[in-house]
This record gives C-alpha cells, structure tokens and sequence, in this order.
C-alpha cells in the first residue's frame, strides 16, 4: 500500500513537485537565516571578545567585582611571569594586556598654554611590539583617516573628531592628565600618531588609542595590567573550550582568601554576553516558527488545491471501502515524504548557500568605502551543527499540519452523494 | 421475512430534507435479492434509482424500514462497519468510470485488493485473471488516459470484480458509451454473472441495458411499480 501511494506521489506532479519546492524553498531560507544570524551573533561575540571581554579575561578577584569602575589600583601585578606561565599552561592560546584608563586630555598651543581640552575615554593595547596582532584585532586597519599607527611607546591614535575638537593633528602633542595606579596625579606628554573612525559614537566624542607601554609608563604601572585578555586558537568562540581554560586556570591561580589573586571569566559569564547567547536561542525559534506558520499557510492552500483535483480518486476510495482515517493517514504519510525530500534539498541548497556566505562573506566595508574601526565590514554566516537538522523542523512540520488542515475536508464528505458526484 | 436472501428490504422509506420540509424519495420498498440475480433498477428521472442503489451499497442510510445486505442491517451500520462491508463484498461501477489517473490499468484493478490487504503473488493472480475477464491483457501498463471511454469502463467492471465480490452496483454504467461499447460490457457481466455468480443490480433507464435484465424493476416517484422477471436477449 504504502509503495502503492509513493507511486502515485511520484507520477503526480503538480501533487509532489508543489509541496516539495515550497519545503525546499522555506528550509532553504530557514537553514540560511539561522546560519546568517549565526554568523552576525557570533560576529557580535568576537567583537564584543576583541575589545573587552577576550574568549577570556583575566583580572585580579578585587578588580573583578568592581570592573564596571575600571578600579587601575586594583590591577594584576606582574603580569609577564603570569604571561609566561600561561605560555606553558595554554600554549595554543595568545593573551594580551590591556588597560582602560579615563582622564582630560590637553592641547596646548605654541607657547604651551592650554588651547582646547576634553575628557577622554582611552584604551591601551600592544600597539607597536614586532609580532602584535592587536593592530588586526582591533580592526584599525581600515579605520586610520590621519597620519600612521603608532611607532614609540608615546604615539597614539585618537578619534578624528575627537582631533578636530582639539584643534590638533598628526605630528601634535597633547597632555594626557589622569591617576597612576598609586593614586597619584599623573601628567604625561603624548605625540599622535593617526586619527582612526571609531564608528560608535561615544568612543568617537572621546576616544584615545594608546600603545600599553605608554600608558603603563604614565600611570605608574609597570609590570602590571588592568586586564589580561586570552584568545582561543579557534576564531569563533568555543564555548566549552573557554570553561575548560577558566576551570583549570582558576583551580590553579585563584586563592579565595588573596583579594590580588587572578581570577578568570570566560565570555559567556560576561554579563552582557549571556543576553547575547539567549537572544541566539530565542531568535531560532522566532525564526522557525515563523517559517513553519508562513510554510503551513502556503502548503495548506496548495493541500487544499490537491484536494480539489484529487476529489474524484478520494470518492472512489471511500466507494470501494477504504475508511475515512485511513486516507488521510495515507496523505500524512504522503506530506512526510514530501516533507523528507524537500528538507533535505533546502538543507543542502541553503547549508551551500551558508558556507559560500562563511567562506567569502559579504563585505559592505566595500560599499561603504571607508571602514570603521568597531563596525564589522564584513558579514559571514557561521554553520554550526544544528543547521543540519534544523530544517526539517519546519519543513516536516508546515507541510504535514497543511496537510492535516486541508485533510480535514475528507471527514466532511458524504458517501451518500459519491454515486451523483462521480457521475459528473 | 426469508433472512438467508442476499438482501432484504422491508417498508424502506427515504426522505431529504428540502428547505423547512422534506422529500421523498422512497415510499414504502418492499424488495428481495437471491445470490446471482442480473437486476436493474429502471424508471424515469427522478424515481429513486439511485437513492436506492445508495442505500443497498451502504453509502446511505434509510429513513425508516429495514434494510438488510449481505447479512449487515444497514440503518445501524457506522461508516467504519459500512466501510468494511463494501470493501470485502461489493463493487461499484460509475457512470463516469472514475479511474485513478496516475495509476496503471493493472494499478488501477490491484488497488480494492490491496485494501484487502491480500499477498502479493494473490493479487497479481487475481488481477490477470479479471484483466483476461474484460479482455485488458494487453493493456496492463496503459494509463487511463491512453484507453477508449469502452476500455476505461472495461477497466472499472475489472477493478469491481478483482475481489469476487457477492455484489456489483452498477449506476448507468453505460450512459457514457455508444451502443458498441455498451452491448460489450454488458455481455461481459453477463457473463460474468452466470460464471460467477455474482450479483448485479444496475440503475439504468438505458433500453439497451434494459435488453440484457434477467429482473426489470420499474420505479415511479419512489415506489416500486412493477417488478418482472425477464427472458432476456442474453439467454
Ligand atoms: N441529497 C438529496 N437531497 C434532496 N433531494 C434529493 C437528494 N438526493 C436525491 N434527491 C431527490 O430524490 C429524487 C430521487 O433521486 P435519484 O437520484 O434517486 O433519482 P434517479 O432515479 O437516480 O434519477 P436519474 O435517472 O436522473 O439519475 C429526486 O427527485 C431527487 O431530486
Ligand atoms: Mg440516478
């Protein structure tokens, strides 16, 4: 029986060849829109890991309850042993120093007199050691507009407008008044090197470039760090590698009743990430929903019209004996296999699609001509293993609950008028 | 009340509902069948013809009176009941054949037998058999839309005998074919009545179906008006 109606499915096609392209057309774009907000959220991710929360990040248990007020006198001290110990802990893993630091910065003019100033939000990074990769990291590349990166430890980039604002550019020299980490005053002569585009907006108003040698120097912080970032070898976030990495390494260096003492976080702990990962989730299941309502309504239609031409053969069934139940669990049976056969092709058509968009991504820092520093420029889908089931979700789903609905007709026919209808 | 008849009617009355009233279209049926009668069912438009084909193969349920087929009362048969009882014992012939489009002549006749649930070495015994019956043998892998309305029609007295049944409804199954193919298939249940013994019971207002009757019952507004048996062209 069963081999009786597939032959039948497969003959008929405007009863197959429908169905099945709409499936395959909706998982197609099921399984490429989850890959693609994949790709942005795990974009979101690395970005977020780039500038401040690293796969890992490792600051002391003081510093750590207080981040949110970037506490500098609290920082983690000696930090190129514990950068050396790491090396051999975690060899695959690259870490980086960076502070976050908070000041005024002074223009003087010619005769050293203040001419403009502005309060400024800056960040150090290993800017100009030989093998850095921060430069890449931070995505500066395209988003210099003046002058050049950084060469000595007292150059910086500052935010173009912010430059303007100050009246200075390349080749000027600015002030930099802020704390060392002892609580003192700190005043410190800085050259610029470039002015970079931020791209959002209060780093923009405000934002400083600074190489951490600099810094370190400045604010009295030799050997130390506000925050020690660690990247995993892989470029997306792997998730349990990263709880790996932070249990052993807390197992290890922290000691709960030393204040000063490191202490690791992995980025899915980091309070603003972890509405990143359930906004992951609960954006799947928006998006499958949708697809399976929009999916059901079109295959409920097209159901409907199957029914309309398939109303003679459905008569003669019942004439002949076949019960009621017993056709409609034999169209189900036909929609799951419409079903099968149109996830799988969408899934393939659409992981295609995803992997050609992961691999190539499509660049709209070309479009936009000039790139952003903490603006991605280009976006990649990201293929992960539930894109290769989660299709057939919606596809199984919608084209049996359309065929469940439009069904609904059978139950609603009279036999007793089979003899007038199959006369016409 | 003879109970061991193939089926018996007793005061069969059927009534629609029309508008706030009712019609109707039985009045009082009184009516026997023995195994292998050759029976039709004649009368104008509109008589009841039918409505009564309908009742005797439990697509419809009777108004009032007993209807009884092949040992089933037919007023207190649920659909599932009445589904089981047409599968295993009757067969229906159309008017318009009503053949299964996408499907093979052989299909088309194996199909009741699958329901039936029947081996497949059976079935395809079977199916030859009812195809050498209607003269199909040739035909075995045409689609219906590649046959004569004859062929078609020939195809549909095949897929209605494929099981053997006890029972055949035949609803003016010649009024789509010329004259030809009409005398064709009658003589082919004809013959397939004496050979085995199978019962028919046609609609028909037809006179060249009318010729081959071994029975001729004459309906007027929903009352049997005179019921004969017949020394037909056949014998
Ligand atoms: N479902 C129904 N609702 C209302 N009236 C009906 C219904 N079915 C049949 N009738 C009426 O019952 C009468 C008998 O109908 P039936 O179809 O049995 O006639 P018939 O003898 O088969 O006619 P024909 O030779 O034209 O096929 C008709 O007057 C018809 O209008
Ligand atoms: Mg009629």
């Amino acid at each position: 029986m069963i081999r009786f109606l597939f032959k039948g499915l497969l003959r008929d096609r405007s009863r197959s060849l429908l169905p099945i392209l709409v499936v395959t057309a909706g998982v197609t774009l099921t399984v490429f829109a989850f890959c693609y907000v994949n790709g942005i959220l795990g974009d979101m991710i690395e970005f977020s890991a780039k500038y401040t929360s690293g796969h890992v990040k490792i600051m002391t248990r003081a510093y750590a309850e207080n981040k949110d007020q970037v506490p500098n006198d609290l920082a983690l001290l000696e930090v190129n042993d514990l950068i050396s110990n790491l090396h051999d802990d975690y060899p695959k893993m690259e870490f980086v120093q960076r502070i976050s630091f908070g000041g005024l910065l002074d223009a003087p003019d010619e005769n050293g007199e203040t001419k403009k100033q502005g309060v400024v939000v800056g960040m150090a990074a290993d800017l100009i050691s030989e093998n850095t990769k921060e430069i890449e990291r931070l995505n500066l590349d395209g988003a210099l507009r003046k002058g050049r990166f950084p060469e000595k430890s007292n150059e910086v980039l500052l935010s173009d407008e912010f430059a303007t604002k100050l009246e200075v550019s390349p080749g000027d020299k600015v002030t930099l008044i802020t704390s060392t980490m002892y609580g003192g005053m700190s005043i410190q002569n800085f050259v610029i090197a470039g002015t970079i585009e931020f791209g959002v907006q209060f780093m923009d108003r405000s934002g400083m470039i600074a190489d951490i040698s600099g810094i370190q120097n400045a604010m009295d912080m030799n050997d130390a760090c506000g925050e020690l970032l660690g990247f995993l070898e892989m470029a997306n976030y792997d998730d349990i590698a990263a709880l790996n990495v932070e249990t052993t390494f807390n197992e290890k260096y922290t000691d709960p009743n030393d204040e000063f003492s490191p202490v690791m976080t992995r980025l899915k702990n980091d309070s603003i990430m972890a509405g990143y990962f359930e906004y992951m989730d609960g954006a799947v299941g928006i998006l499958i929903s949708i697809f399976i309502l929009a999916m059901s309504i079109v295959l409920w239609n097209t159901g409907l019209i199957g029914g309309l031409r398939r109303y003679g053969e459905i008569g003669v069934r019942l004439a002949i004996g076949e019960e009621k139940g017993h056709i409609y669990r034999s169209m189900i049976l036909e929609s799951i296999f419409v079903g099968i056969i149109g996830s799988f092709l969408g899934t393939i058509i659409g992981l295609g699609f995803s992997f050609w968009v992961q691999e190539v991504g499509i660049n709209i820092g070309e479009i936009m001509k000039n790139s952003k520093m903490m603006v991605p420029s280009v976006f990649r889908a990201h293929i992960t293993p539930t894109a290769y089931y989660l299709g057939f979700i919606p596809g199984l789903f919608s084209v049996v609950l359309g065929t469940m609905l439009s069904g609904i007709g059978i139950y609603k026919r009279k036999t007793a008028s089979l003899f007038k209808e199959l006369e016409t | 009340m003879e109970q061991n008849s193939l089926i018996n009617i007793n005061n069969l009355v059927k009534r629609f509902p029309v508008g706030k009233g009712e019609f109707t279209a039985l009045n009082g049926i009184d009516l026997t069948f023995e195994t292998g009668e050759f029976a039709g069912l004649v009368g104008p438009s509109g008589s009841g013809k039918t409505t009564l084909l309908n009742i005797i193969g439990s697509l419809d349920t009777p108004s009032d009176g007993s209807v009884n087929v092949i040992g089933q009362d037919i007023a207190n048969l649920n659909i599932k009941k009445a589904a089981v009882l047409r599968r295993q014992h009757m067969g229906f012939i159309f008017q318009t054949y009503n053949l299964l489009p996408v499907y093979t002549v052989y299909e088309n006749i194996e199909f009741p037998l699958l329901l039936l649930k029947m081996s497949g070495s059976d079935r395809k015994k079977a199916v030859m058999d009812a195809l050498d019956w209607v003269g199909l043998t040739d035909k075995i892998k045409s689609r219906p839309a590649q046959l004569s309305g004859g062929e078609c029609q020939r195809v549909a007295i095949a897929r209605a005998m494929v099981k053997k049944p006890e029972l055949v409804l035949a609803d003016e199954p010649t009024a789509n074919l010329d004259a030809a193919n009409s005398h064709n298939i009658l003589k082919m249940m004809a013959k397939l009545n004496k050979e085995l013994k199978t019962t028919f019971i046609f609609a028909t207002h037809d006179d060249k179906v009318i010729q081959y009757l071994k029975r001729k019952i004459s309906l007027e507004d929903g009352k049997i008006v005179n019921d004969e048996n017949v020394i037909n062209k056949g014998e």
